[in-house]
């Protein structure tokens, strides 16, 4: 296996970095291991794509954000994606966070949300019980990188009962081409508590012209009765490499609801999994992503299924220009004993020139009898019989072409939970269509 | 000035098929021409040549809807030239309410800048959509998606109406529609029914025309007209069937085209 690092990931690299941040004993400790790890463990098969051919080289090095005192000092490009009404913000800024913020009503509640660095500090019993249970460190050369590696980061945690209205917004963004980016998101939803969580994932400047990596894990612990949605917009640059594995482990009645949306310029792995563990837990995962020029693009959907009585459904959408490729996977995987279980998948594919292309791969793999399942996959073109009918009734061809291109995309970006993030992802649906 | 729309020896085809042979036809406004005949007899293939459908290939004659030769046109700009069709099959649209579609469309036909006030374009639908018996949830709904088939044909309908154009081409519209939604289809057209607006009904059965009660009918065969008369006509069709048309003009084999 040859991937080369600049970062030189040993386990005295990893400690000697860890220990210079200050952090925690325990976490010096994964980090060491998984750093180890890296040598060992191979790079994950991934469907139909050869990202050991993916410029996984420039994950750069560790560089210490500068915070800022409010959120008016962020540059203008950024204070674009902050949401008026949200309950707390958090901003991280290449390797680190630069600023966050709570309504101190939350914070009385026992709500923390703040920066996985920070929390590791100061949640440290909390953050210890949970990080990397949900994606093991040891799961693949990627998983380790990143346990050893990562930086910044979000931490959620909603304890018992307690509702959060308002969504928590981060925004966490590269503008240092050099900088590691690394987050870890981590999310620990106590029974029957409810949070709405959405993120940006940015690179503007330097950092989205030359060739960088954005390599993402987030966990989501949702307990028993709690419900999480998660939505996230990912929009780097041409030469950025997006490895983002999302996940989430549900106790009995938990609910999860992804929205994602794959929006970025460059090459994208992007694997979004829930695991069904309870009885009667639940899962709703959405996807959409358009590619251009000679981007390649991975959008893997995932359901584990061993709870009896559980649900999933997901949907990926995504539209294809230029000389763009996707390969989608559906994975719906129902384990022996999840009686009654559900799971429904549909991927589509819109191609908008002979030279994009579209992979739809829903795979089912059921090995209990008691079960429905239903997948649905289908790929193709605009269709010029719906393009006539619009034309019909007086609109030109090119806005013909673009209600159905929009309208392809509408069932996932109209379950947006918020307005002004909903509006973002049209600006940007508008910035990658109409490029 | 009255609308006037002048088919002249149009002919068509279809994959290399002539469907189309020659059809001559001059509606003016306020005028209902209803055309019937028998299945594979090319009723709808003259629809969607009027309209521009790209399956099908105009390889000869002209159509002037007041002046301007429409198939020189492109199938929007035909539409905005006046031009209306309302399809035996609409197209199902996933993502683009009724709503949005029909004020883009709107918007279609004005000037940039000069757009349909959204308060004004609602009370209009609306209003509308009440003529019809629709439910306004309907305005919410994606395009023709899992609409009935007696709502689809009055989706087409409520399009008519808000477009305002000036030539109507109706196609099988009373195709799947109980007695009740015939009706409703029915006085929708015959509300719009004016001196500056001509119709073209197309239609396999004369039911539909106790509704909406043509002022000619024309009898297609083989791809052509071949036998006009007012009213009178339909009735005779409904009663003795086309058998008679065919004796009496020779026709053994009335449809074409078919392989």
């Amino acid at each position: 296996m040859s991937i080369q690092l600049s970062t030189p990931v040993n386990r005295q690299a990893a400690e000697a970095l860890s220990r210079s941040k200050g952090e925690p004993e325990w976490l010096t400790a994964k980090r060491a291991d998984a750093a180890e790890l890296v040598e060992t463990l191979e790079l994950p098969k991934v469907e139909k794509t050869r990202i050991d051919r993916w410029n996984l080289s420039a994950y750069g090095q560790y560089k210490a954000a500068q915070p800022v005192s409010s959120a008016q000092e962020l540059s203008q490009d950024i204070q674009a994606f902050v949401t008026e009404s949200q309950a707390g913000l958090l901003v991280t800024r290449g390797s680190g966070a630069v600023f966050s913020t709570l309504s101190d009503e939350l914070k009385a509640q026992g709500v923390i949300f703040t920066d996985l660095e920070t929390a590791a500090r100061e949640h440290g019993a909390i953050v210890q019980q949970y990080l990397h249970t949900v994606v093991p460190s040891n799961e693949d050369k990627l998983t380790a990188l990143h346990s050893a590696l990562w930086n910044g980061g979000v931490f959620v945690y909603v304890p018992k009962n307690v509702e959060v209205e308002l969504p928590l917004q981060a925004l966490l963004y590269n503008d240092d081409a050099e900088a590691t980016f690394a987050p870890h998101v981590l999310i620990v939803a106590e029974a029957n508590s409810r949070v709405t969580y959405v993120d940006n994932v940015i690179t503007t400047g330097s950092a989205a012209q030359v060739a960088a990596i954005h390599h993402g894990i987030v966990e989501v612990v949702a307990k028993a009765g709690a419900k999480v949605s998660f939505a996230s917009i990912h929009s780097m640059g041409e030469e950025v490499v997006d490895i983002s594995i999302r996940r989430a482990a549900l106790d009995n009645d938990a609910r999860v609801e992804w929205i994602i949306g794959d929006l970025n310029d460059g090459n994208t792995l992007s694997d979004t999994k829930s695991v069904l563990n309870g009885r009667g837990s639940s899962s709703d995962s959405k996807v959409i992503s358009i590619g251009s020029k000679k981007q390649k693009l991975s959008l893997t959907t995932q359901a584990v299924h061993w709870g009896k009585s559980t649900d999933s459904q997901m949907i990926t959408r995504a539209v294809m220009r230029e000389e763009a490729t996707a390969i989608i996977n559906g994975i719906t995987k129902i384990e022996k004993g999840a009686t009654k279980a559900n799971g429904e998948q549909t991927e589509k594919v819109l191609m908008l020139s002979p030279k994009s292309r579209g992979d739809a791969n829903p795979i089912l793999l059921i090995d209990e009898d008691d079960v429905t399942a239903g997948h649905a996959a289908s790929v193709g073109q605009v269709n010029p019989e719906q393009v006539y009918y619009l034309m019909s009734r007086g609109i030109a061809k090119i806005d013909a072409e673009r209600l159905i291109i929009y309208g392809f995309l509408a069932p996932v970006v109209s379950e947006i939970p918020i307005d002004a993030v909903r509006e973002q992802l049209q600006r940007l649906l508008e910035r990658k269509l109409e490029a | 000035m009255s609308t006037q729309f002048i088919i002249n020896d149009l002919k068509a085809s279809v994959e290399g098929k002539e469907i189309l042979k020659g059809i001559n036809l001059e509606i003016k406004g306020g005028e209902i021409h209803a055309i019937m005949g028998p299945n594979g007899t090319g009723k709808s293939t003259l629809a969607s040549a009027l309209m521009g459908h790209p399956k099908y290939e105009v390889t000869d004659g002209t159509a002037h809807l007041n002046g301007e030769d429409i198939l020189e046109m492109e199938v929007d700009e035909r539409a905005r030239a006046g031009m209306f069709l309302a399809m035996q099959y609409p197209s199902e649209i996933t993502g683009v309410t009724n709503a949005d579609f029909l004020r883009s469309a709107i918007n279609a036909r004005r000037e940039e800048g000069n757009e349909i006030s959204l308060i004004k374009f609602i009370r209009q639908m609306e209003g509308k959509m009440k003529e019809l018996e629709m439910n306004p949830e309907f305005a919410h709904r994606y395009l023709n998606e899992g609409f009935s088939g007696g709502e689809k044909k009055r989706n087409e309908i409520l399009q008519m109406m808000l477009l305002d154009p000036k030539l109507v081409i109706l196609d099988e519209i009373d195709s799947g529609l109980d007695i009740d939604a015939l009706r409703i289809v029915s006085n929708g057209v015959n509300a719009m029914r004016s001196e500056d607006r001509g119709f073209l009904v197309i239609t396999h059965y004369q039911r539909l025309l106790n509704y909406i009660k043509p002022d000619f009918v024309h009898v297609m065969m083989q791809g052509r007209i071949v036998k006009s008369g007012g009213p009178e006509l339909a009735e005779r069709l409904e009663n003795e069937g086309y058998d008679w048309v065919k004796e009496e003009l020779g026709i053994v084999d009335e449809t074409v085209g078919q392989a």
